[in-house]
């Protein structure tokens, strides 16, 4: 990356696990010993309105927000917030689509964040076992069989 | 890391823990804030909740901070008050707009001081992510003299509350921790400290001059804020709060001077500059101000929200260039900040429009709106989530100010109208709201009746729900979702002499509801529609704390 900060926004609707996928995402890059920030907004969002999560990380991270133009990936949890946050792609950007998961191969379609994440995680130069780790815990003890399970599919999809 | 490590606010010794690595962690601003109170033995927080100041007390309350709801931002912040007056470190939080309902105790605080130490948290929200307004309360600090503290991201958060305790002790003085939203809901990391400085323990020194505000009293009291304010100006002038940060040689092009999250944006679009920025935004250190400007060509002022440091510094006799007005509207970025930077002042990109939020799909406010809708009814609104009954496809809120406005609005209305009109006016408010500021607004109702009566609706769900499902005192919960005393909103409401007191579920009686709207908007007296139902987003958590309970 030119500046050396990668950069990623999370985007979908209001209970998709938007900022559980940037937590997640973002403490996988912390335990990798970079730098990282990441800004959302809360509130008004919760209410099944768009969200939107920004992740940078690298070895200096300054403003928490990704600028317009600047994103390398957007990873959209649904099709229609892809045309909405367009103004934050660069060129070359990666956009990964909730239609390259196919939904019946995970065990829960609530599952979907992370299978995004999987994917994802196939593109940038961190660790999986950071991922993992970060998914677990993250996420109840109940969820992890599942959750990994829909990571490792995401990731093998690349 | 170990040993000694000066935390740079030149006051108090501070060590670093040797436990650096489960010490070091990704954190939000509030939830630094909220470690940095527990680190620093803060024995009291209290507040009420707003986003974006929510989290510090549940995170506080969360590690075993003793945290408590208040009804309001005022009761907090006297509690707070009380606590500190009694030798205590105390933490009271909210958001900007409480601060407004905080600042009767808040400017008279600023004369008597403290004995412990008391930090004011105000988590402003430039761009009105959630909010009814976008007011910048750096002025507050000014118009009631206290010192205020801006961290810029988590690490400052946790070590600006550790030094706003440090500088309230030292100063007996109530110290404002100014956060925005890209402060409290962004995380960074962060490494905890051990803060090596005990509390002393809570007692009380009578000191009836300093405390006690009648005019003999509070003239002397006056002085001795100014005289303190001065001193903490002269240690503001080399305490490392206010930091420069010089890429280049000395004598450069460019000199920004900033505060909080603006500085980050400021830095990464200007990386060649010379920055200064304002840990501590009053009172100012106009001397390191003064120096920092000479040192460059151009000194050019970035700030989020209004013109504050640009009009001081401008005001103390210091040249400084201000950024358009265009971009006190809304919160900076790092592409604003450039644009700012090339003195852009063309029209901005509108952002595409995502899909706003609205009521949940299950909410038993929806069947309100579309009655109040369907009656064609004037509607004076208020602060919660059923604010988004303004949005379609309800379209029925004609008000909303600030909270508890609607019931005291709806009054006003109904006293000028018209008839016709007058009969049509409903204040409709939340539970929460309610006892937030809607009590004294039903006293008035009784107190000054208007002539064709009044309807209050009470939409009681059980919970704060704008804000992520808060416990208030009608709910009969405590902070921590622990069992406490149950405020009943038809018993106060009869109690403060309302005749018409009725209690509806909006879901096993809704045949009844319009109809007992229309009785009461037609029966010319004054009446309270408490309509109850819980937040079905709250009832699952109220089943797990209280089994058996809806």
């Amino acid at each position: 990356m030119p500046d050396g900060v990668v950069n990623i926004v999370v985007v979908g609707l209001g209970g998709q696990g938007v900022l559980k996928a940037s937590d997640i995402l973002a403490e996988a890059a912390f335990a990798a010993g970079l730098d990282v920030k990441k800004a959302e907004v809360h509130g008004m969002s919760q209410r099944g309105g768009s969200v939107r999560s920004d992740v940078r990380f690298g070895r200096e991270v300054l403003s928490p927000m990704v600028p317009a133009g600047r994103a390398h990936f957007l990873l959209a949890l649904e099709d229609s917030q892809v045309e909405v946050n367009r103004e934050v792609l660069g060129e070359d950007a990666a956009v990964l689509r909730p239609g390259q998961i196919d939904i019946s191969k995970l065990n829960s379609p609530r599952s979907l964040n992370i299978a995004m994440l999987g994917l994802l995680s196939a593109h940038l130069d961190l660790p999986v076992e950071h991922f993992v780790a970060a998914v677990r815990a993250n996420l109840p003890p109940a969820a992890h069989g599942a959750n990994l399970a829909a990571f490792e599919y995401g990731r093998s999809l690349k | 890391m170990f040993g000694i490590w000066d935390l740079g606010f030149g006051i108090f010794p501070v060590t670093f823990s040797s436990m650096s690595e489960p010490d070091r962690k990704l954190l939000s601003g509030n939830e630094a804030i909220a470690c940095a109170a527990l680190d620093a033995g803060v024995a009291l927080g209290a507040g009420y909740p707003g986003t974006p100041s929510t989290e510090i007390l549940e995170v506080f309350s969360s590690l075993g901070g003793y945290a408590q709801w208040s009804p309001n931002e005022k009761v907090a912040l006297e509690v707070a008050l009380g606590a500190a007056f009694a030798g205590a470190r105390a933490v009271a939080t909210m958001k900007h707009v409480g601060l407004n309902v905080a600042a009767d105790p808040l400017f008279t605080a600023a004369y008597t001081g403290v004995t412990g130490a008391l930090v004011v948290v105000s988590a402003d929200d430039p761009g009105l992510a959630s909010s009814q307004n976008e007011q910048d309360n750096r002025r507050y600090a000014v118009a009631a003299g206290l010192p205020m503290l801006e961290p810029a991201d988590s690490q400052e958060a946790y070590d600006f509350t550790a030094a706003a305790i440090e500088i309230s002790e030292r100063w007996s003085i109530p110290v404002l921790l100014r956060v925005t939203t890209r402060v409290c809901h962004s995380k960074t990391i962060v490494q905890r400290r051990t803060l090596n400085r005990p509390a002393a323990a809570p007692h009380y020194e009578r000191d009836v001059q300093g405390r006690v505000m009648i005019p003999t009293y509070a003239r002397l009291a006056h002085r001795r804020l100014r005289a303190k304010l001065a001193a903490i100006a002269q240690w503001s002038e080399t305490a490392e709060l206010n930091k420069v940060y010089s890429p280049g040689s000395p004598g450069g092009e460019l000199g920004i001077i900033t505060s909080g999250i603006s500085t980050m944006h400021a830095r990464e679009a200007a990386p060649a500059a010379a920055v200064l920025k304002l840990g501590m935004t009053y009172p100012l250190a106009v001397g390191k101000i003064a120096r920092f400007a000479r040192s460059v060509k151009r000194c050019l002022v970035i700030e989020e929200g209004d013109p504050y440091l640009a009009e001081s510094i401008r005001a103390a006799g210091i040249a400084v260039d201000a950024q358009p007005e265009m971009y006190r509207f809304g919160e900076l970025s790092v592409e604003r900040v450039a644009r700012i930077l090339a003195n852009d002042r063309s029209a901005e990109p509108q952002p595409a429009k995502g899909k706003p939020p609205q009521l949940c799909v299950g909410c038993p406010h929806r069947l309100t709106f579309e009655t109040l809708r369907d009656l064609g009814c004037v509607v004076a609104g208020d602060i919660g989530c059923y604010t988004l009954g303004v949005l379609p496809p309800f379209e029925a809120m004609d008000t909303c100010v600030c909270m508890g406005a609607s019931i005291s609005v709806g009054l006003g209305l109904r006293h000028v109208l018209g008839e016709e009109q007058a009969r049509r006016v409903v204040s409709v408010i939340g539970d929460s709201t309610f006892v937030h500021s809607g009590i004294t607004g039903l006293v008035e109702m009784v107190y000054n009746p208007p002539a064709t009566g009044h309807v209050v609706i009470i939409l009681d769900n059980g919970t704060t729900a704008m804000t992520g499902l808060q416990e208030h005192p009608a709910t009969g919960r405590r902070l921590d979702h622990g069992p406490a005393a149950q405020l009943s909103i038809e018993a106060l409401a009869k109690a403060v002499g309302v005749p018409c007191v009725a209690v509806i579920d909006p879901i096993s009686q809704r045949d009844r509801l319009r109809g007992l709207l229309e009785e009461s908007l037609a029966n010319g007296r004054l009446n309270v529609i408490i309509i109850r139902r819980p937040c079905p987003l709250a009832a699952k958590r109220i089943r797990q704390v209280q089994p058996g309970q809806s």
